[in-house]
């Protein structure tokens, strides 16, 4: 009998069905990976595992944990259950703790009902637990609040939560999407190490094959509520049996064609970035205390040539944000200088601004709050054209726009629908044509693929790298994932506490990365083929 | 928490203020002339010099208003012209009214609204809860000296247990609650309606939050989950809506007062309006401002203790 | 995330599919109709002549010739109601107008500028707040001198600063968007971005304060009329025709039955309508406990 049973499991809201009979099991002190993408029902068969389905789902077939039904057990037996025996992690650690308790109380509190333990000894055991996850008392006392610690140390906070009375079961949904990768590669190993410690069983939901085939045991594949593909992880990636396997394999490691990088003209750089610097007042916290202020970009500088990609990596937090802000001239430099063509962006008349923006345009990360929801396409990806010296007409600008949509690869016609009436990829090809508009020089891109799905984050990538060469088009990614870097860039620059740490082609950095914070970032990016040859060595072993 | 409470005192000095000049300026272009209304009709004009003279009217504004600011700081609010008594003297009479009447109100509306909003919160989506927030929906419509009249038609000429009006004074303090339990249901009631739905809302969505699917997934049972958790998240809605409502309230007053024939503040002042009793109207606005900016300021301290994040500065 | 990122559907004919299913809505919006029409029908016809007073049919019950009875000025008591109607709306609806047309162009300078513009104005905004809005109404009305118009611009006034608050809360809320930085990023200003982004994001919000406001118009106006500092006779007011029952409550408690129930069916139907319009533009279904 394995810890976890799950047996064709179905599960609907109303008439739709979101699980149509998945089947899995977890053992104890295993890890089981499971993958899928947007809309596959990973975290409807967690929530089922909890008996934590949102009202309104039914769940129908049959979850036993270590014998125990699930889905008949009555909700007492489930309060019991929960906490105690499994025990869950989430996606979001900025909200999955409660803002107005202090960490203490929010890991004691589930001590305290389960063990009946008064609050001396369940503090006592919170804080033996928030040391084992990497909280130490001297930098994290019980009484700290959720909102004084970062993402990370959330997260680590609500592993404490779960994992204070030694679950049979831990279930892991996503836990570190919202993470940068050096922070991710920590969380990881934490569970990774709490697994082995407690002979914990672990389910592992990710999106990433990458990150789960370097930690999971065996793997399940999930899409659109079924299970596709199941068995250990290194026979599964190496085999790569069932196409939908391959597919996301090849997704995750996807690198578009491109021509060898572009000679670069060494005349004058497109955009020139000298000595720039950014501070912001950080909150005083006494009355009397001076005015202080945070640093968030630190003398960068840097050129960009006309037609050449360039990726600028680093970890949250490291400043990139601010400094596209700038570049973008949606915010001011305190120190320093960014000229476009010659042209000074902080400083330059609202004309000569017009023209470097028409020149310089962006894509941001989330293809969603991108655009306008009450605005039809036309008049979303025609937006760019009120930069134009001579106003277009209607009919110009109708042939822009269909113009723009034909190299994104969409259709003309769509310029009529709205934007909800598109799914996450399409969007992303939607802001990409309101960016090519213009026909721009630049185009600053933010996050751009890191909110969706890996199929479709291949085609987009495969997208970028096209209208680099049709159109000429010079990029600067902004991104904390290695894999952009990897795929779409001839140039990679290291962004660490504000300064760019280091610059080279991107194969170099990537491949024999010479600072510090650039190997951090380079050892913690997950990678499906190493993972694959450790798995293939251990095997061996 | 102290910048943020420096921060919120400063800010309501400012109001207070602002709030004065704004007073004494409406009043200033008010038409009427005290001394006139004081001495009546018939009197000469040597009479009304002589008092305008006595009374400072005849300086300059900004003198006066610096006077009358002296004044409000030392609790000298200046003699009213119709009651020919210190303004302070017959705050205090009418306070022992409308301070008990505010206060049982403002005690009635929450001690009704938030159980009634967890509880329907507790259910939401079910029959007990569509019901509870029906009655409420209706409770808000209620205008109050509507409801004062009905309450007088049932509970005084109907049923005759309580009196209709009129204040017998606190020597009889069964009588004079008496007096105030038909008063303080009308204005509470309403504002009971409004609270209980702000404070659904607010629970509700509070339970939809990432933290109580936490509090959840450690095993904690839902009732535990909903005091514990929810409730303390979802009072900031509510403690800013108890601000607000306390302004209501002594509006509500005006026009309560003036259904049961209390003597309280409100009552004083709609009768100070009408007469043009200038001194008095100033003083008991002033009075009415500063309690309420003295409030709001109770509700952000209020903020600061049950949302650690206001704490550090702002 | 598993679930498929469902962006809510915010095109307005789908909020009004949305709001035509939902039951609070549809009764709120028939409540209101109906009283609209009434008013509406009473600018032509009314069952009796207010202004002619009889003796002689003073304070009577419910009979045939007059559905809801007379007052002590023998006037039909339905036919006040109908030309109070009138009243109520056209004092609620201007007042909601000038604190709209005045407050929302505010609030979305304050968001769109920050600052010290911000500031000032939320700061007149506090102290337009610490006043007791009923107390001040009467202060201006009786400055003024009592009637509709006075009675308009004092609930007015105190609008302002609600429309303000509401549409700076929800600009604030827009400005951060993506959406809106890209509007930036083509260098767009702060009044055509307010104009073409953030106005229409922030309508509907506004709609359902505007009914909010419209409610409490009402009641602010039967309020200030009971006191006797709104419309002045021979018009009739609900808040007046209330104050003239009081006294005659043991004999006739019908007089101050019907107005009341006026009052409190107009202000129950908008907020209904508001509620339901609420529920159509924001449908949060996701709950866990």
């Amino acid at each position: 009998m394995s810890l976890l049973e799950i047996e064709n499991l179905r599960v609907s809201i109303g008439q739709i069905p979101i699980l149509n009979g998945v089947s899995l099991t977890v053992e104890a002190g295993e890890i089981m990976g499971l993958v899928g993408e947007s809309g596959s029902g990973k975290s409807m068969t967690a929530l089922t595992a909890m008996g934590l389905l949102p009202h309104g789902m039914e769940a129908f077939g049959r979850v036993t944990l270590d014998g125990v039904d699930i889905l008949s057990a009555p909700e007492s037996a489930m309060n019991r259950l929960r906490g105690h025996d499994i025990a869950m992690v989430f996606q979001e650690p900025m909200t999955a703790l409660n803002p107005l308790k202090t960490i203490g109380e929010q890991v004691a509190e589930g001590i305290r009902w389960h063990t009946g333990a008064n609050r001396a000894d369940a503090e006592s055991r919170a804080r033996a637990m928030l040391d084992r996850v990497g909280l130490p008392e001297s930098q994290f006392p019980l009484n700290r609040y959720p909102h004084e610690l970062s993402g990370g140390q959330r997260q680590r906070v609500v592993i404490a939560m779960a994992c204070a009375l030694n679950p049979k079961l831990l279930i892991a949904d996503e836990p570190t999407t919202a993470l940068d990768v050096v922070i991710q590669a920590q969380i990881l190993d934490l569970l990774q190490e709490l697994v082995d410690e407690g002979r914990m069983g672990l389910l592992l939901i990710s999106h990433d094959l990458a990150v789960v085939a370097q930690y999971a045991d065996r793997l399940t594949i999930l899409r659109d509520g079924e299970v596709m593909e199941a068995g250990e992880t290194a026979a599964i990636l190496r085999e790569q049996k069932h196409p939908y396997t391959r597919q996301l394999a090849r997704a995750s490691t996807h690198v578009p064609a491109r021509a060898k990088a572009p000679e670069i003209a060494s005349g004058k750089p497109l955009l020139e970035v000298k000595g720039v610097a950014r501070d912001y007042p950080v909150r005083r916290t006494s009355l009397f205390a001076p005015r202080k202020t945070f640093r968030a970009v630190d003398d960068v500088s840097f050129d960009i040539q006309e037609r050449q990609s360039v990726a600028l990596v680093g970890r949250s937090g490291c400043g990139k944000s601010t400094l596209a802000r700038i570049i973008l001239a949606l915010d001011k430099p305190s120190d320093g200088s960014v000229t476009f063509r010659g042209k000074d962006l902080a400083h330059g008349s609202q004309a000569e601004l017009k023209s470097i923006r028409r020149d310089l345009q962006v894509v941001f990360q989330d293809p969603y709050g991108s655009f306008n929801p009450r605005h039809r396409v036309e008049r979303l990806v025609g937006e760019p054209l009120h930069l134009m010296e001579k106003p277009l007409t209607a009919a110009q600008k109708r042939d822009r726009v269909a113009e723009a949509l034909q190299q994104v690869g969409l259709s003309p016609s769509d310029m009529h629908k709205y934007p909800h009436e598109f799914s996450g990829g399409q969007r992303q090809r939607l802001s990409i044509a309101r960016a090519i508009i213009t026909k721009p020089k630049l185009i600053v891109a933010d996050e751009p693929v890191s909110a969706l799905d890996v199929s479709i984050r291949a085609q987009i990538l495969d997208l970028f790298a096209e209208l680099n060469e049709q159109l000429g088009l010079a990029y600067l990614f902004i991104t904390h994932d290695l894999t952009v870097a990897r795929a779409v860039s001839d140039v990679t620059m290291v962004m660490h506490a504000g300064k760019i740490v280091e610059r080279g082609p991107t194969s170099e950095v990537l491949s024999s990365p010479k600072t510090e914070p650039a190997r951090a970032l380079v050892e913690a990016a997950p990678d499906l083929e190493q993972a694959l040859n450790k798995r293939l060595q251990g095997i061996q072993r | 928490m102290i910048v943020y409470v420096t921060k919120r005192l400063v800010i309501g000095l400012v109001t207070l203020l602002l709030a004065s000049v704004v007073v004494f300026g409406v009043l200033e272009i008010l038409p009427g002339d005290p001394a006139r209304i004081m001495l009546g009709m018939n009197a000469g004009p040597d009479a009304l010099e002589a008092l305008r003279q006595e009374m400072g009217l005849n300086q300059p504004a900004p003198v006066r208003f610096f006077q009358w600011l002296a004044g409000l700081v030392t609790g000298d609010l200046g003699r009213s012209y119709t009651y020919s008594s210190p303004v302070i003297d017959l705050v205090q009479e009418r306070l022992v009214v409308s301070l008990p009447l505010a206060l049982i109100s403002l005690f009635l509306s929450t001690a009704i609204a938030i159980p009634v909003g967890v509880f329907a919160a507790s259910r939401s989506g079910k029959l007990s809860d569509t019901l509870t927030m029906g009655t409420a929906q209706i409770g808000i419509a209620l205008p109050n000296f509507w409801l004062a009249l009905l309450l007088v038609y049932v509970f005084a000429v109907g049923l005759r247990v309580l009196p209709a009006g009129g204040f017998p004074g606190w020597a009889d303090p069964v009588e004079a609650i008496k007096s105030l339990i038909l008063p303080s249901i009308s204005l509470a009631l309403p504002q009971a309606a409004i609270l209980a739905r702000v404070t659904r809302s607010a629970m509700v969505e509070t339970l939809g939050e990432d933290f109580i699917r936490t509090a959840r997934a450690k095993g904690l049972p839902r009732r535990k989950v909903l005091w514990r958790h929810a409730l303390r998240n979802a009072m900031i809605p509510v403690l800013t809506i108890l601000g607000l409502q306390f302004s209501f309230l002594l509006a509500g007053t005006i026009i309560i007062e003036n259904v049961f024939y209390l003597p309280g503040l409100g009552r004083l002042i709609f009768q100070a309006i009408n007469q043009r009793d200038l001194i008095v109207v100033e003083g008991v606005v002033m009075l009415l401002v500063a309690s309420l900016i003295l409030i709001n300021l109770a509700v952000d301290i209020c903020y600061a203790i049950v949302d650690p994040r206001l704490r550090i500065g702002r | 995330m598993t679930i498929e990122q469902t962006a809510v559907d915010l095109s307005q004919r789908h909020v009004l599919r949305r709001a035509f299913s939902n039951a609070s809505f549809v009764v709120g919006l028939a409540i209101t109709l109906t009283i609209a029409i009434v008013a509406l029908v009473s600018l032509f016809w009314a069952p009796y002549d207010v202004t002619k007073l009889s003796v002689a049919s003073r304070v009577q019950g419910l009979s045939w010739a007059h559905p809801f009875g007379t007052d002590h000025l023998g006037r039909d008591i339905l036919s006040m109601i109908m030309l109070g109607a009138r009243n109520s709306i056209a004092v609620a609806l201007v007042a909601v107008g000038i604190g709209m047309g005045l407050g929302v162009p505010l609030g979305l300078w304050a968001a769109a500028r920050g600052g010290w513009i911000d500031e000032v104005l939320m700061r007149t905004n506090d102290v337009i707040f610490a006043f007791p809005s009923l107390l001040s109404a009467v202060m201006i009305t009786a400055i003024f001198g009592p009637g509709a118009i006075n009675a308009i611009i004092a609930i007015g006034i105190f609008n302002i600063p609600v429309f303000a608050r509401v549409a700076r809360g929800g600009a604030l809320a827009i400005w951060p968007r993506e959406f809106v930085l890209a509007a930036k990023a083509c260098g767009k200003g702060g009044f055509l971005i307010s104009a073409e982004h953030i106005l229409p994001n922030i309508a509907n919000l506004l709609l359902v304060q505007a009914t909010i406001q419209f409610a409490l118009g009402i009641l602010a106006e039967a309020g200030l009329s009971y006191l006797g500092l709104g419309a002045q006779p021979p018009m009739p007011s609900w808040g007046r025709m209330l104050f003239d029952a009081q006294t005659r409550i043991a004999v006739a408690p019908h007089l101050a039955l019907f107005p009341g129930m006026a009052i409190v069916l107009t202000v129950l139907g908008l907020n209904l309508l508001g509620d339901g319009l609420r529920d159509a533009i924001d449908p949060k279904q996701r709950r866990t406990l």
